[in-house]
């Protein structure tokens, strides 16, 4: 790690980032925000505890963005200096791709959870026409942490399945902060086979911490919810496509995600555990989350390379919390694109294709 | 200066400790009783005094249950290739190697076909030394060709699930152990082969979510620990202490998770008598 006072560059942004100075400064420590792995440690390593969201870096690039903005603003400078501005904000432009492709897989995690960040029902607001929610597993209750209803994509009957985050205290209470009880994965098992009833594909939306562990989750037969539903999406005869958008924790993702294509966010995460779980019990010590993180490969790129995930979506420039419209669009673009080419598959393809996807997945041995 | 000082004495005890007691006995964790270990092991390693169910690895567990202690292994020469480099205070790698030396096995789990009171059967059994019976792509592509065999040759299946659940130094390759096994049971469960799941002390995690509880019967030992999450996590989510007997076989049977909660003296049986219900 290296020592905050002279080396870290955000201090650095900070200060050159006061308005009225001047412009050789930025170019500067410009220069110095490369994302070498140890800078990048300085960025987010010990600090990462105190950043509540998303990435800093973004955030001071955001900064300058803006001064650059002002200081051209102000006019009354040399073609010179209005030139260099104008590279400058290229810079951050560029540096600001470069940052996204290189974040951690702490800072992604940070990303996947970030407060903005569009939810399952700012999604089916954007994407989806008609929505009609559908509630109760029809043995104990209705859970809201997980949201079924019927929808139209562009014209087309469809079911939507997704894990509910909320934003604000009270919702956030409603909606249990995304961990789903039994009750959600029966009542998602329950809508999806009256999807399979009439034919209709389904889509489904993962971001959930995990499967709720709690006193009545357990009464209530956490294990045989996720356990029942694993088997009994894998032999849906519709198209099944789940986007992971946001945290995809473990069993309780999975119970909704057995599906024909697997889409990922690019910022998203996946994995068996929560960093911060991982840490707790292979380190000892939960604030080795981001060394966790790294260790575990939750991140789009990891699964993909890894094959667990089809397809890994774009998000826009620094995130999805940034433009929620753009966001969707882009996820719009491949759910589209991928239903399609579902569609032209039988059910007994659809059923066998899925089983072989899973069947073959992950097969990291050997003999 | 001190009045006296004391004579260094060199104690003699050569004659005692020539006896050897270590192993011989073995106290019962539950009852606080001394068992004579072969006493132990005549009674299937439940505890004769408070009738406490002792874990046991997965190869006792298939000689209580095949006849004759008779069986074929197969699906033996699998081991994990570490796919993630995974290192945490230890390296993963290293832990592989020591739980292999320790349980002579490549992973936490053995594949065995044998018969049980005469009737052809494909055992699953999972070996709770070998990292707390942790699941990843090994025990997960073996266990799923346990499946394909009983599927294939239409012959009952039974996995008995000792295990903490996935394991984490596979990551997100362990969680996928879960979807291709349950979707494999689809397939078994649709060509109407029985399958019978037997959780033994401790079953938790990623194993109880997925094959653990999607037997035709789900049965499990007495005082057996079973469930989702692990206690200390409901705990740190609940703060408040967890009543006891909380996750336990029993309290899964008040709950109407399990089919049966079945002494180990009478589990063979009790399977004999469910395959002869199951097969005509």
């Amino acid at each position: 790690m290296k020592k905050r006072s002279r080396d870290n560059p955000r201090k650095n942004l900070t200060e050159a980032g006061e308005p009225g100075v001047g412009i050789r400064p930025h170019a500067e420590m410009l220069t110095q925000i490369d994302t070498s792995s140890d800078q990048r440690e300085a960025l987010s390593g010990k600090n990462s505890a105190k950043m509540e969201s998303g990435s800093k870096t973004q955030q001071e690039l955001d900064k300058i963005e803006q001064q650059i903005t002002h200081l051209q603003s102000l006019g009354g400078q040399t073609t010179e200096a209005q030139r260099e501005m104008a590279e400058l904000g290229a810079r951050v432009k560029e540096l600001r791709r470069d940052v996204s492709a290189h974040l951690n897989a702490w800072e992604r995690t940070e990303l996947a959870r970030h407060p903005q960040r569009p939810y399952t029902l700012d999604y089916i607001d954007r994407i989806f026409t008609d929505w009609s929610e559908i509630h109760g597993d029809r043995s104990f209750g209705d859970d809201p942490a997980i949201v079924c209803g019927m929808a139209r994509f562009h014209g087309e009957e469809v079911l939507v399945v997704g894990n509910q985050k909320a934003r604000d205290t009270k919702q956030k209470v409603y909606r249990n902060f995304g961990y789903a009880n039994p009750e959600g994965y029966r009542k998602a098992m329950r809508v999806m086979q009256i999807a399979e009833k009439f034919k209709r594909p389904i889509f489904t939306f993962v971001d959930t911490p995990g499967a709720y562990p709690g006193l009545g989750a357990e009464e209530r037969g956490q294990a045989e919810a996720i356990a029942y539903n694993l088997r009994e999406m894998a032999r849906l005869r519709v198209p099944i496509i789940t986007t992971i958008t946001g945290e995809g924790g473990s069993g309780g993702a999975l119970a909704i995600a057995i599906a024909n294509r697997v889409l990922m966010m690019e910022n998203a995460i996946y994995s068996v555990i929560s960093p911060e779980g991982c840490a707790s019990i292979m380190w000892r010590d939960a604030t080795k989350k981001d060394l966790a993180a790294q260790a575990m490969k939750i991140t789009s790129k990891d699964l993909s390379e890894m094959k667990i995930v089809d397809e890994i979506i774009a998000e826009p420039a620094g995130g999805a919390h940034n433009d929620h419209a753009e966001a969707a669009a882009l996820v719009d673009g491949v759910l589209q694109r991928e239903l399609a080419e579902l569609k032209k598959m039988s059910a007994e393809q659809l059923v066998d294709s899925r089983y072989q996807k899973f069947r073959t997945m992950a097969q990291f041995y050997q003999e | 200066m001190p009045w006296f000082k004391r004579q260094p004495v060199t104690l003699d005890a050569s004659g005692e400790k020539n006896v050897r007691t270590e192993g011989l006995w073995v106290k019962c964790e539950q009852c606080r009783q001394i068992i004579w270990k072969k006493d132990l092991d005549e009674n299937m390693s439940v505890c004769p005094k408070c009738g406490k169910h002792f874990r046991i690895d997965a190869r006792t567990r298939l000689a209580q249950l095949l006849d004759d202690n008779q069986y074929e292994t197969f699906d033996t020469n699998l081991s994990s290739t570490d796919p993630l480099s995974f290192v945490d205070l230890k390296a993963y790698r290293n832990r592989l190697q020591a739980a292999q030396r320790d349980t002579q096995l490549k992973d936490a789990i053995i594949n065995a076909y044998g018969k049980l009171d005469g009737r052809p059967v494909i055992i699953s059994a999972m070996e709770y030394a070998f990292i707390g019976g942790s699941m990843g792509a090994v025990v997960g592509e073996v266990i799923t060709r346990a499946i394909e065999r009983a599927h294939d040759a239409r012959t009952p299946l039974i996995i008995v699930s000792a295990s903490g659940g996935a394991r984490m130094m596979e990551g997100v390759i362990s969680l996928m152990q879960l979807a291709k096994i349950s979707a494999a049971l689809a397939r078994l469960d649709g060509a109407k082969v029985p399958y019978i799941s037997v959780l033994t002390d401790p079953t938790t995690g990623g194993v109880t979510a997925s094959f653990a509880m999607l037997g035709d019967l789900n049965i499990a030992e007495p005082g057996a620990l079973i469930g989702f999450a692990g206690p200390r996590v409901i705990e740190q989510t609940i703060r408040q202490k967890l009543p006891p007997g909380f996750q336990r076989a029993e309290f899964l049977l008040e709950h109407g998770f399990l089919d049966a909660v079945v002494p180990r003296k009478e589990l063979k049986a009790y399977i004999s008598r469910a395959l002869a219900f199951m097969i005509p």
